[in-house]
């Protein structure tokens, strides 16, 4: 990956773009199939069975639903209460989809936000993760420490008015990093995580610690150096009192000299940035 | 009437089972109507301000009850006062001033009383489209609510029963015969204005009329014909069949507040409104009656079109019921406590102006308000110490917005290091903000609340170092020392006209104000470093602007004085106050920086 440049030379990365898509698409027709009375657990196995029908057979981890309040992860403490619960989608409620699929040894994970029917709230915390995206591929070209990056963010979003509810996730990272994942027989799931990739992330943090960088991207010590060449699952989440939403997706980093090279996004027709194309038309 | 008091005045008799009820009406005939029913002993006088302010909107209607005002008593009067008997009359002038279509009810006392009839018999239905209801329980309900009491008598319900019979005094001596009429023909109605003045504090104009003898006499029957029938045999199917909204003074001291324990029962369509205030609100409180009134109305108007029930639409958060409508205004607004204060107003429904030097963090506090629930919310860019820009901010507010509510003098710099080290300069720009900002904010709007003699509240962010002194932080100690003193001594001046002042001390919460905190004597790099350092300290603490706010609104619905926040803020509140000691030799200990 470390000379990875932003064309088809790099064949790798039509595999993850590949398989990032299809969990997007995934989300989409999930997200497309909720109506009231939908329990978060029913969702997430919605997102399960939709992947197993196309191929996936291993994680990163598995699928997640949050609905309402949960979406701004309102009193979450400890991380079972990442996991899905039974409860029920209601009109005007915010959701979030979250899945990691492994496909054809590909890694993705991605994170969708929507609601059921109308909220205006939503759609304004929507629209406002458009600056946070502009602004992490803008520092990561700069080569800014990883930990710089996340304080601008959480300043960003401490001036939209919002709490950075990436706080609540373990290790309180924005992003980790994601990479290909050897596909056995047997990959067992440990709290919902897929062993392989576990592996690869283990594998990662011992070699990071030994060169200086570490494959979570967080606000602390371990995470102030420059983003280290890889690809990186970057998931902003904003919340608002009961309304959370972010986006997920893969930022490629690379050691390339060219700034337009040295960072992109892996893939820019995804469902989150379509909508903000389609409001400034619209503006 | 004394119509000149009411510009535009239509007055007319509508004749109903051999009575004559004098008919004022106001405003569009072609709007809605909404009809005002008054209390005892009063007369439709009662609601002059608020059907004044009601007219520009709706149809108005105010009726004298039978025997009121200038209407005409039944004969004999035993009997002729029954609810039954009210509701023809109600039902008559609902003909007259608005024959097809339904009317909106308001109802205060004993206007609220026979209101709960109107809105729960058969013989009304289709002709009613809301009721406000305030201070006046039905007696059904009251009947109810009282058996309950009786035959499963809790200490808390024992309890309530003790306390609401002890404030119906006047409803066992109404009973006794003819001495009321006696006292009231006599010096208790020469004395009752002035009874009046001094324990609700009602502002003089045309109320109570010169008729209030007669009135006074007459309605004893009100309360002789119905309250011992009623209450001993109430009633089974006393259901509402209309929105009811219930607006409830919480210091009314005819009636408790736990009258209206579920009242959801009974009246399905419910939406509460709690006021600061006694009895007579129309006369004490006019501006906010007015609002209710009126937003209740155009909900259920707009209900009508859309079918969505008109409780759905009204806001959750926390204090809904008490700070629905009202205006808001908090300085600080663009981040941090004020910023939380803000949004937390907005969810309970508040209108919401939001000030501060940076313009584009007021707007954006006033947007993300209306998003969550203010109807409506504005961003202004003053700085509270500049004292012309607030005296124009004042002006602007209250031509455009009305009058503020609810106050929160919220801005505020951080200044740190050694006195020594403290420059004149410095010392000038931490007074200007912290101290002078809030005695502009109570002077000015302070003033026009009180002008208003509607009631009100300020509340200034003070802070937990108003107490505890600290070698650190000199000037800003004594500056938030100001601000509390400054409070407290404004509540004592501002009681009497029924606005209350509270001075919050927050203590170590996680807001942007150590990102900007001027560390004196600190050349730029050092200061940089102070500041990242305390901001991570305050980030460790983690304490939630959002708990602050909390505070805030209840302190406001409590009429607190003094609130810290934290828990050290309040160990240190407590130790201030017992071992002063203490805390001195705590303030000599260099700070972790």
């Amino acid at each position: 990956m470390t000379s990875a440049v932003k064309d088809e030379k790099a064949p790798e990365l039509r595999g993850f773009r590949e398989v990032q898509s299809l969990a997007y698409a995934c989300a989409e027709a999930v997200a497309a199939r909720l109506e009231p009375g939908v329990t978060e657990r029913e969702a997430a196995r919605m997102q399960r069975d939709w992947l197993r029908e196309r191929g996936v057979r291993d994680w990163f981890h598995l699928p997640f639903a949050w609905f309402g309040d949960r979406t701004a992860f309102a009193g979450f403490k400890v991380p079972l209460q990442f996991f899905p619960t039974n409860r029920k989608l209601e009109p005007g409620m915010p959701f979030i989809l979250d899945m990691a699929p492994v496909y054809k040894g590909y890694t993705a994970d991605i994170g969708y936000s929507g609601c059921l029917g109308l909220n205006p709230l939503h759609d304004k915390l929507l629209a406002d993760l458009e600056v946070h995206r502009e602004l992490i591929l803008r520092e990561a070209r700069e080569r800014r420490s990883l930990r710089e990056i996340y304080e601008d963010v959480e300043r960003l979003m401490i001036k939209q008015g919002y709490a950075n509810r990436h706080r609540a996730y373990p290790f309180g990272v924005i992003a980790h990093k994601v990479d290909r994942v050897a596909e056995r027989r047997w990959s067992p799931n440990v709290f919902g995580f897929g062993t392989q990739s576990l592996k690869g992330l283990m594998s990662d943090a011992l070699h990071g610690h030994r060169d200086g960088w570490s494959p979570l991207w967080s606000p602390y010590r371990f995470s102030d150096h420059p983003p280290q060449p890889g690809l990186w699952a970057v998931e902003p989440h904003l919340g608002f009192r009961g309304t959370g939403a972010k986006f997920e997706e893969i930022l490629v980093v690379t050691d390339s000299k060219d700034p337009e090279q040295s960072a992109f996004w892996l893939d820019d027709d995804l469902p989150h940035v379509r909508r903000w194309a389609e409001e400034r038309v619209a503006a | 009437m004394n119509l000149g008091s009411l510009p535009g005045a239509r007055e007319r008799r509508v004749r109903t089972g051999g009575i004559e009820l004098c008919v004022v009406e106001l405003g569009d005939e072609q709007r809605p109507t909404v009809v005002l029913v008054h209390g005892y002993p009063d007369s439709k006088e009662v609601w002059t301000e608020v059907a004044k302010q009601l007219a520009d909107q709706w149809h108005v209607v105010l009726y004298d009850v039978r025997g009121h005002g200038r209407s005409t008593a039944p004969k004999p009067l035993r009997g002729g006062f029954t609810l039954e008997k009210l509701t023809d009359d109600f039902l008559a002038v609902a003909d007259a001033v608005s024959p097809d279509r339904p009317v909106h009810l308001v109802g205060h006392d004993w206007g609220s009383v026979q209101s709960w009839e109107f809105v729960t018999v058969k013989r009304t239905e289709g002709r009613i489209a809301s009721f406000t209801s305030m201070s006046g329980p039905s007696l059904d309900h009251f009947g109810h609510w009282i058996k309950q009491r009786m035959t499963r008598p809790t200490p808390r319900r024992v309890g309530q029963l003790l306390g609401q019979g002890a404030k119906s005094w006047y409803v066992y001596m109404l009973h006794t015969p003819v001495l009321p009429e006696l006292a009231w023909r006599g010096p208790l109605s020469k004395r009752w204005p002035k009874m009046l003045e001094r324990l609700e504090k009602i502002p003089a104009g045309d109320y109570p009329t010169p008729s209030l003898p007669d009135d006074a006499a007459h309605g004893a029957w009100l309360y002789r014909d119905n309250v011992r029938a009623r209450l001993s045999r109430p009633r089974t199917d006393a259901y509402a069949h209309v929105p009811v909204q219930l607006i409830t003074p919480t210091g009314d001291i005819f009636l408790s507040e736990k009258l209206y324990d579920q009242l959801e029962l009974w009246a399905p369509q419910l939406v509460r409104r709690t006021l600061d205030a006694k009895h007579w609100v129309p006369r004490t409180r006019p501006d906010q009656l007015a609002a209710w009134i009126s937003e209740f109305v155009a909900a259920n108007e707009a209900a009508k079109e859309d079918g969505r029930p008109v409780q759905d639409t009204a806001p959750t958060g926390a204090y809904a019921d008490r700070f629905g409508g009202r205006l808001v205004l908090v300085t600080g607004a663009a981040g941090g406590i004020g910023r939380a204060t803000a949004f937390a107003f907005a969810e309970a429904g508040a209108r919401v102006v939001a000030v501060d030097r940076d313009a584009e963090g007021a707007a954006r506090t006033a947007e993300m308000a209306r998003l969550i629930g203010a109807p409506a919310a504005w961003g202004e860019a003053v700085d509270v110490s500049d004292e012309q820009a607030m005296e124009k901010l004042a002006e602007k507010v209250a031509a455009e917005y009305g009058i503020v509510d609810v106050l929160v003098n919220n801005a505020g710099i951080g200044l740190s290091g050694s006195f020594l080290d403290t420059t004149s300069e410095d010392w000038k720009n931490v007074l200007d903000v912290n101290l002078w900002g809030v005695i502009h904010g109570c002077r000015i709007f302070g003033r026009q609340m009180a002008e208003r003699g509607q009631g009100g509240h300020i509340v200034n962010t003070a802070s937990a170092a108003a107490y505890q002194p600290s070698r650190a932080l000199p000037a800003y100690s004594t500056s938030k020392a100001a601000v509390l003193m400054l409070s407290e001594c404004l509540r004592a001046e501002l009681a009497e006209r029924s606005i209350g002042v509270s001075a919050i001390c927050p203590g170590i919460v996680n807001t942007n104000i150590t990102a900007t905190t001027h560390f004196a004597g600190a050349d730029a790099a050092e200061e940089k470093r102070l500041r990242k350092r305390t901001s991570r300290l305050y980030g460790l603490r983690n304490y939630p602007p959002e708990r602050v706010a909390d505070a805030i609104l209840k302190a406001v619905v409590r009429n607190q004085a003094v609130v810290p926040v934290t828990p050290e803020a309040r160990g240190a509140r407590l130790l201030s106050r017992f071992s002063p000691g203490a805390l001195r030799g705590i303030a000599r200990l260099k700070p972790p920086l």
